[in-house]
C-alpha cells in the first residue's frame, strides 16, 4: 500500500510547490511572454527570508506564519526591481530576456553563496506542523499537508483577486489584448510592475513552503525553475485551472518515476513524457497566428 | 548580409586558420597550447549555435547534451584503450567482478567510436527536433526543453556511478587512438586537430549562410509563416540547422576529451550549456566569425579568472548576459557596424528583424 | 467551368462554437478578378485562412479538381495556391532578389539549397518587371514603401507559380495613384490565373472587378456582375442597417438605392 499511496501524497505536495512556483511564472509569462529564469532564485529568497526571520523571531511556531508575508514581499520586492531595472527595456525581445535573467539568476545565486553558508542553512519547523497523519498506513508528514494548504489558499487568494478586483480585472485585460487594455485608458506599465510583484511574492511564499521539506541553499532555486516552466508549458498559459492540473500530475508523475527508478532516471523519464505529451496535445504549446482568438 | 563580398570572409577564415594552426603552436607555450585547444573545441559547439540560434532563430540552451555525446564517445573509447583487456579501473573500484557494461563493448572499435561522434548527435536531434518543430514547438519553450534534457541528461550521468563514473567523470586517458597522450608532441597534434576542425566547421557557416539555404533560414527566423506560405515546410528548415549544430557540439565535445583529459556531468550540464550560449550572445550570434571568437575569450575567462576568482568569475558571467543582451543584442561584432551607421544616421534603430521575429515567437 | 478553376463549396469555419463561416460557396476562373466584400466579421478572410489551410475547416475547396481541404499550409501552397496577408509580410532583411529568390525556390531540389545563388532566374526578372520593381532588386525589403512591399508580395506570388492568388486587401493603405497601378497589375495577372481580391475599397472594387460575392456573417448574400450585387436589395439592407463603419462604403455601391432603402424600412 505504501508503494502506491506515498508518492501520491509526496508528489502532491511537491506539486503544490511546484503550482506556487508556476503560478509567478505563468502571470508574467502569459502577460508579458517574459521567461524569468531568476524565478527560482525568487523562491530561493524567499526562503532564506524564512531563515531570517527565525533569527529575529526565536519561536518558529510564530516565525513561520510571520514569515510567510514577509516572504511575499521580499520576493515581490526582488522582481519589482528586476523588473524596474531590466526587464521593462525588453519588453520587445521576450527571448533575450529569457538570457538576461539567466545572468540575474547566476548573480543571485553567487550572492546567496556568498552570504550563507554554502552547505545551506537549517530552517526550524514549527512544532504544529511536527506530527504526522496516518492515512490508509502511511505515516504522512503533516508539513505536506501544510504546503498542499498553502497553495490552496494561494491560489484562492490570486483567483478572487483576478477576479473581482479592479486591479486584477485590468491585469486580465492585459493579457487577453495588451494594445486594447492601453487604449482603454489601463496603464499596462503599471498593471506589468504589479504583476511581476505579485508572481514574483508567490514565488517567495513557495520558498517558506520549500524550506520546510528540503534543504534551504544556494541551489534550491535550480530544482523548482525548469519543472515550474514544464508545468507552465502544459497547462497552458494564462490558465489558471490548468496549472493547477498540470502541477499537480508532474508532481506525482516525478514522485512515481522517482520512486520505481530509484533516482534520477525519473528526470530523464519525465522529460520523455513531456515531448510525448506534445505529440498529444500540442494546444498548450502551439503557437499559430490565426485571426481568432486562441 | 556580407553577401557582395564572399572573399572578406574566406579570407577572415584564412588569417583565422594561419592564426590558430602557424602561430599559435610557435608562440604559446605547451600548456596555453592545450588551454586554446580546450577553447576552440567549445568554438566548435559555439559555430554551430550561432547558426541555430544567430541564424536560425532557435536558442538552443541545451547543446552540452550533444557536447557529451561526442565526449563521453570518445571518452570511452579512450578509457578502453587505457585499460586494455582488463575492466576500467573506476568500474572495479565499485564492483570488482561486473562485467563491462553492454553499451561500452562497440566503443573498443575506433570505426565505432568515430562514427558514433557524429551519427549519435544526428539522430538524436533529428528525433528531437522532428518531434518538436512538426508540432510548432519554438521559442522560449523550445529553449527550455532543451535546457531541461541537458539537467536530465547531467543527472542520470551522475547517477550511474559505475557505467559513467558520476561525477567524477572518466578521466586519466595514456593514448589517443595509439598515441600516447603525455608526449608533448602528440597534445600538439591533438590541438591541431581541434584548431584545423575549427577553421573546417566555421568553413561549413560560411558556405551555409552564403548559399540559398542560409536566406531561407534567416527568412524562416524572422517569419516563420510566411515561409510556409512559399511551399516550405519551416520544420525541415529548422532541422536542419538544429542537426548540423548538435553535429558541431558532439565535435567539440569529442575533442575536449583527449585535451583537457577529462569529462565530467559537470562539463555537459546545465551551467555549461548556458556558457556556451554566453560566448556566442558575447561575440555576436548572427555573425560568422562572433560565436567562435567570443567562446574562445569567455573560456578563456572561465579557465584563468575562474580558477584564481571563481566567485568574481560568476558575477563578471551574469553581468556579461546583461550588459551584452541589453544593450548589444548581436554581440560584439555588431559594434563597428553600429559605429558606422551611427556616423551616417543617428537616431537609425539597430537590428529590427531579429525583434520582429522574437515578437512573433512570444505570441502565446 | 474549368479544370482550373477553384472551387469552394459549403464552406465551414468554427471558432470554439462561434460559426464564423457558415456554408459558403463560390467558384473562381482564370480570367477573372474575382472580389470577396463584405462588412467587418462578415468571415473574408477566414474562408481565404480556410483555403490556404491556416484556419480548420469543413466542407470543400478545390483547385483543378483536387481537395485543398486537409492538407497542411506548404502542401496547399505546392499545389499552386498563393496568398499575401493584411499586413505585408515580407522577409525586411533580405534584399528584393533574395525575397523573388526564396519565393522561386520551391521547384528546385533541396541538394541545390546549398549552393550560393548565381545569376537570376528568368521568371524572377519577369516579375520584377511586371511589377515595377526592377529598380530596387538590391534593395532590403525593409525599407521599401508600403506599396513596394504589396507588390513585392505579389511579385513573389508570380515567381512562385501560383495558379490561385489571394489577396488580402492588396490596396489598403496605397494612393490613389498606386491603386490604379495595383488594379491594373490584377488584371494583367489575371489573364492566365485565378485572381481572389478581399476588400474594404468599393471604388477599387467598382473599377477592377469581373464578378463579386458578398458575404454577411459567414454566409454568402449576393453573388455575380458588380452591377447585379449592386441592385440587390439584400445588399443593400446590410450595407445600410448593420454595418455602420462600412456605411459610408456602401452608399458609394449603391448611390441611387439608398434613399430606397431608407423609405422601405419607414414603411
Amino acid at each position: 500500500m505504501d508503494a502506491l499511496i506515498a508518492p501520491l501524497l509526496n508528489g502532491s505536495a511537491q506539486g503544490a510547490l511546484l503550482l506556487l512556483a508556476a503560478l509567478g511564472l505563468s502571470l508574467t509569462f502569459g502577460q508579458m511572454g517574459v521567461i524569468n529564469m531568476a524565478h527560482g532564485e525568487f523562491l530561493m529568497i524567499g526562503a532564506f527570508t524564512a531563515y531570517l526571520v527565525q533569527q529575529v523571531i526565536a519561536s518558529s511556531d510564530l516565525s513561520i506564519p510571520v514569515a510567510l508575508p514577509v516572504a511575499l514581499v521580499v520576493a515581490g520586492l526582488f522582481g519589482l526591481l528586476l523588473e524596474v531595472t531590466v526587464i521593462q527595456w525588453m519588453y520587445r525581445r521576450p527571448l533575450d530576456t529569457l538570457l538576461v535573467t539567466v545572468g540575474v539568476s547566476l548573480i543571485l545565486r553567487q550572492a546567496a553563496l556568498q552570504i550563507f553558508p554554502s552547505q545551506g542553512v537549517p530552517v526550524e519547523k514549527p512544532g504544529w506542523l511536527d506530527g504526522q497523519l496516518n492515512i490508509l498506513g502511511y505515516e504522512w508528514p503533516l508539513r505536506q499537508l501544510f504546503s498542499i494548504l498553502l497553495a490552496a489558499v494561494c491560489v484562492a487568494a490570486l483567483a478572487a483577486w483576478l477576479k473581482y478586483t479592479s486591479f486584477g480585472r485590468r491585469i486580465r485585460a492585459t493579457v487577453h489584448n495588451r494594445d486594447l487594455a492601453e487604449t482603454s485608458g489601463i496603464s499596462t506599465r503599471t498593471v506589468d510592475r504589479l504583476t511581476f510583484f505579485a508572481g514574483s511574492g508567490l514565488a517567495g511564499v513557495a520558498g517558506v513552503a520549500a524550506s520546510l521539506i528540503g534543504g534551504t541553499n544556494s541551489q534550491m532555486g535550480v530544482q523548482y525553475i525548469i519543472a515550474a516552466f514544464l508545468v507552465v508549458a502544459a497547462g497552458g498559459i494564462g490558465q489558471l485551472k490548468g496549472t493547477i492540473i498540470a502541477a499537480w500530475a508532474v508532481g506525482v508523475t516525478l514522485s512515481y518515476f522517482a520512486y520505481w527508478t530509484t533516482g534520477s532516471l525519473a528526470q530523464v523519464l519525465a522529460f520523455i513524457l513531456v515531448i510525448v505529451f506534445l505529440q498529444l496535445r500540442p494546444q498548450g504549446l502551439v503557437t499559430v497566428r490565426t485571426r481568432s482568438l486562441v | 548580409m556580407t553577401k557582395s563580398k564572399p572573399w572578406i570572409s574566406l579570407s577572415g577564415i584564412g588569417l583565422f586558420a594561419v592564426l590558430l594552426l602557424a602561430v599559435a603552436p610557435l608562440v604559446l607555450t605547451d600548456h596555453w597550447l592545450n588551454n586554446l585547444g580546450k577553447y576552440c573545441c567549445w568554438a566548435i559547439a559555439a559555430v554551430g549555435i550561432g547558426l541555430a540560434w544567430g541564424r536560425g532563430g532557435m536558442l538552443v540552451m541545451g547543446q552540452g547534451v550533444f557536447f557529451a555525446l561526442g565526449a563521453y564517445s570518445m571518452a570511452m573509447h579512450l578509457t578502453l584503450e587505457t585499460a586494455g583487456d582488463r575492466i576500467p579501473g573506476f568500474m572495479v573500484l565499485y564492483d570488482p567482478l561486473a562485467p563491462l557494461p553492454v553499451f561500452w563493448e562497440p566503443f573498443r572499435s575506433t570505426g565505432f567510436t568515430l562514427l558514433a561522434i557524429v551519427l549519435l548527435p544526428v539522430l538524436l536531434a533529428s528525433s528531437l527536433g522532428y518531434a518538436l518543430f512538426k508540432r510548432r514547438v519554438k521559442g522560449a519553450y523550445f529553449a527550455i526543453l532543451t535546457q531541461a534534457l541537458a539537467v536530465a541528461l547531467a543527472t542520470l550521468i551522475s547517477s550511474t556511478i559505475r557505467e559513467t563514473g558520476g561525477d567524477t567523470g572518466l578521466s586519466d586517458f595514456k593514448y589517443f587512438f595509439g598515441f600516447v597522450l603525455n608526449d608533448p608532441a602528440n597534445k600538439r597534434m591533438v590541438y591541431l586537430i581541434a584548431a584545423a576542425l575549427l577553421i573546417v566547421c566555421l568553413f561549413a557557416v560560411w558556405q551555409l549562410y552564403r548559399s540559398r539555404f542560409g536566406e531561407l533560414l534567416v527568412a524562416t527566423r524572422d517569419a516563420e509563416e510566411r515561409v510556409r506560405f512559399l511551399g516550405y515546410d519551416p520544420a525541415n528548415v529548422k532541422l536542419v540547422a538544429f542537426v548540423v549544430s548538435a553535429l558541431m557540439a558532439s565535435i567539440g565535445g569529442a575533442m575536449f576529451v583527449p585535451i583537457v583529459g577529462i569529462i565530467t556531468p559537470a562539463e555537459i550540464g546545465a551551467a555549461a550549456s548556458i556558457l556556451m550560449i554566453a560566448g556566442v550572445a558575447f561575440g555576436g550570434r548572427a555573425s560568422l566569425f562572433g560565436p567562435a571568437l567570443g567562446a574562445i575569450a569567455v573560456g578563456w575567462g572561465q579557465s584563468s579568472l575562474g580558477s584564481t576568482w571563481p566567485d568574481g568569475w560568476t558575477y563578471i558571467l551574469g553581468l556579461l548576459f546583461i550588459v551584452v543582451i541589453l544593450f548589444l543584442p548581436n554581440g560584439l561584432s555588431s559594434l563597428p557596424a553600429r559605429f558606422t551607421a551611427a556616423r551616417r544616421s543617428p537616431d537609425r534603430q539597430p537590428a529590427p528583424a531579429i525583434v520582429a521575429a522574437e515578437l512573433e515567437e512570444a505570441r502565446p | 467551368m474549368t479544370d482550373a478553376s477553384l472551387v469552394v463549396t459549403d464552406l465551414h469555419v468554427e471558432f470554439s462554437g462561434f460559426v464564423a463561416v457558415g456554408g459558403v460557396s463560390f467558384d473562381a476562373h482564370p480570367g477573372e478578378v474575382r472580389f470577396l466584400i463584405g462588412p467587418n466579421g462578415a468571415g473574408k478572410t477566414t474562408c481565404i485562412d480556410a483555403i490556404t489551410g491556416l484556419t480548420r475547416a469543413t466542407g470543400s475547396a478545390r483547385l483543378g479538381g483536387k481537395e485543398l481541404l486537409g492538407r497542411p499550409v506548404h502542401k496547399i501552397v505546392r499545389l499552386g495556391v498563393g496568398r499575401t496577408f493584411q499586413t505585408a509580410s515580407v522577409f525586411d532583411e533580405l534584399t528584393v532578389l533574395q525575397n523573388l529568390d526564396i519565393a522561386a525556390g520551391r521547384h528546385r531540389r533541396s541538394a541545390s539549397l546549398l549552393r550560393a545563388r548565381r545569376g537570376t532566374d528568368g521568371s524572377i526578372e519577369q516579375a520584377l518587371e511586371e511589377t515595377g520593381l526592377a529598380g530596387e532588386f538590391a534593395t532590403p525589403s525593409g525599407i521599401l514603401s508600403h506599396g513596394q512591399k504589396q507588390w513585392l508580395e505579389i511579385a513573389m506570388l508570380l515567381v512562385q507559380d501560383a495558379k490561385v492568388l489571394l489577396l488580402d486587401e492588396p490596396v489598403a493603405g496605397m494612393s490613389q495613384d498606386e491603386r490604379t497601378a495595383t488594379g491594373e497589375l490584377l488584371q494583367r495577372i489575371a489573364a492566365k490565373r485565378i485572381v481572389l481580391v478581399v476588400e474594404h475599397d468599393m471604388d477599387f472594387m467598382r473599377r477592377f472587378a469581373t464578378r463579386v460575392t458578398v458575404l454577411h456573417q459567414g454566409r454568402v448574400l449576393s453573388q455575380g456582375a458588380v452591377a447585379e450585387v449592386q441592385a440587390d436589395p439584400k445588399v443593400q439592407e446590410v450595407y445600410l442597417g448593420t454595418a455602420g463603419a462600412a456605411t459610408t462604403a456602401a452608399m458609394s455601391v449603391v448611390p441611387e438605392a439608398a434613399a430606397g432603402t431608407h423609405q422601405r424600412k419607414e414603411d
